[in-house]
């Protein structure tokens, strides 16, 4: 596939992205308002991060006035996952990938960016992740710009609806590897039992985490068991999927 | 308190980035240990999951809404539909069973 189509189809795939965005950062818009921030930072600050926790967690510490320092460590802990992404974004490049076209893309990562990025086939077009950045992004920064100003637009039914769109792209990123491979299955599932019951338990707040650190621990915690009881080496499964 | 406010934003832009960029410009061979090459195979799989439950039974005014466009979700990806579609319908989802529900 060349730059060109890579980009288009990065285009068309950030739609829902952006849709599910819009939404979020409508409500995300509400929250910054109540920390005084204005819709030009709103708008700038969205741009720039793209970190829903990381500016929900920012605006709270602006909020409270709680110092630079205090502003780095939140933005480390809500954003800590990224890291995680990011190396697994390393291993998806051609090894001619030039060095400024892998700076770009680490910063288009999102949850979302991410997601459709390491399910594309083969080695990873920097070209598409630019492609759901650029659909992407504005919708993001304008809904928390739009979220600040106008308060509460649109009817609560529509927010309720609209806010699953995210998550309905998570499972679509999820459930066809698990139809492939039992052990991503076995994750997944895993995944979704140890959240729930985390939730449920309220684990984190009981030991003065946040949901973000909750995320991370499980995340870590079940992949690498799933790694040492099911080795994948990802050479081979790039080598078969370039030759197939 | 306006020009703070703009400080703290730029830290929080500064920081964000730099967790981004930094993994790629410090690994750009190829992982060769494969407990390694394994655990970042499942870290994404694994991470959405756990972002999408019980985080999308939240989300919305009803959790039944949540669970039903949860459910719906999965059998539409399971039966090979993209990542439009299968947004579009849990979205449907919760905005029709929430007529009733809500």
């Amino acid at each position: 596939m060349n730059d060109i189509s890579a980009y288009k189809k990065g285009l068309r795939d950030g739609i829902p992205i952006a849709l599910g965005y819009f939404a979020v950062a409508f409500s995300l818009g509400f929250m910054a308002k109540k920390c005084s921030i204005s819709p030009l930072q709103g708008f700038i600050c969205s741009f720039f991060t793209r970190a829903s926790a990381g500016e929900y967690g920012g605006y709270t510490i602006i909020m409270q006035d709680a110092g630079i320092l205090g502003m780095i460590a939140m933005s480390i802990v809500t954003n800590l996952r990224y890291l995680l992404m990011s190396t697994a974004l390393s291993q998806k490049f051609s090894p001619d990938t030039p060095f400024f076209k892998r700076i770009l893309t680490g910063f288009c990562v999102t949850d979302e960016i991410f997601g459709i990025s390491i399910a594309y086939n083969g080695y990873l077009n920097p070209y598409y992740t630019f492609g759901a950045f650029s659909v992407s992004t504005p919708l993001w920064a304008l809904g928390t710009m739009l979220g600040i100003i106008a308060g509460n637009i649109l009817p609560a039914r529509a927010v309720s609806a609209l806010s699953v769109a995210l998550y309905g792209m998570f499972i679509a990123i999820i459930i066809p590897p698990c139809k492939k491979d039992r052990a991503v299955l076995l994750s997944v599932t895993a995944g979704f039992i140890l959240s729930f019951f985390a939730d449920l338990s309220g684990i984190a707040g009981k030991l003065g985490l946040n949901s973000g650190i909750t995320i991370i621990v499980l995340t870590i915690l079940i992949s690498a068991v799933t790694a040492y009881i099911k080795p994948h080496p990802q050479d081979t499964a790039f080598d078969s999927e370039n030759n197939g | 308190m306006t020009g703070s406010t703009w400080i703290y934003i730029l830290t929080m832009i500064l920081t964000t980035n730099l967790i981004r960029i930094i993994p790629l410009t410090l690994i750009r061979k190829r992982i060769k240990n494969v407990f390694l090459q394994s655990f970042l195979y499942y870290v994404p799989y694994v991470t959405l999951a756990v972002m999408t439950f019980p985080a999308v039974t939240e989300a919305t005014n009803s959790p039944v809404a949540g669970y039903l466009a949860l459910i719906t979700g999965i059998a539409a990806a399971w039966a090979g539909l993209g990542l439009f579609p299968v947004s579009m319908i849990c979205c449907a989802v919760v905005f029709i069973s929430e007529l009733f529900l809500v």
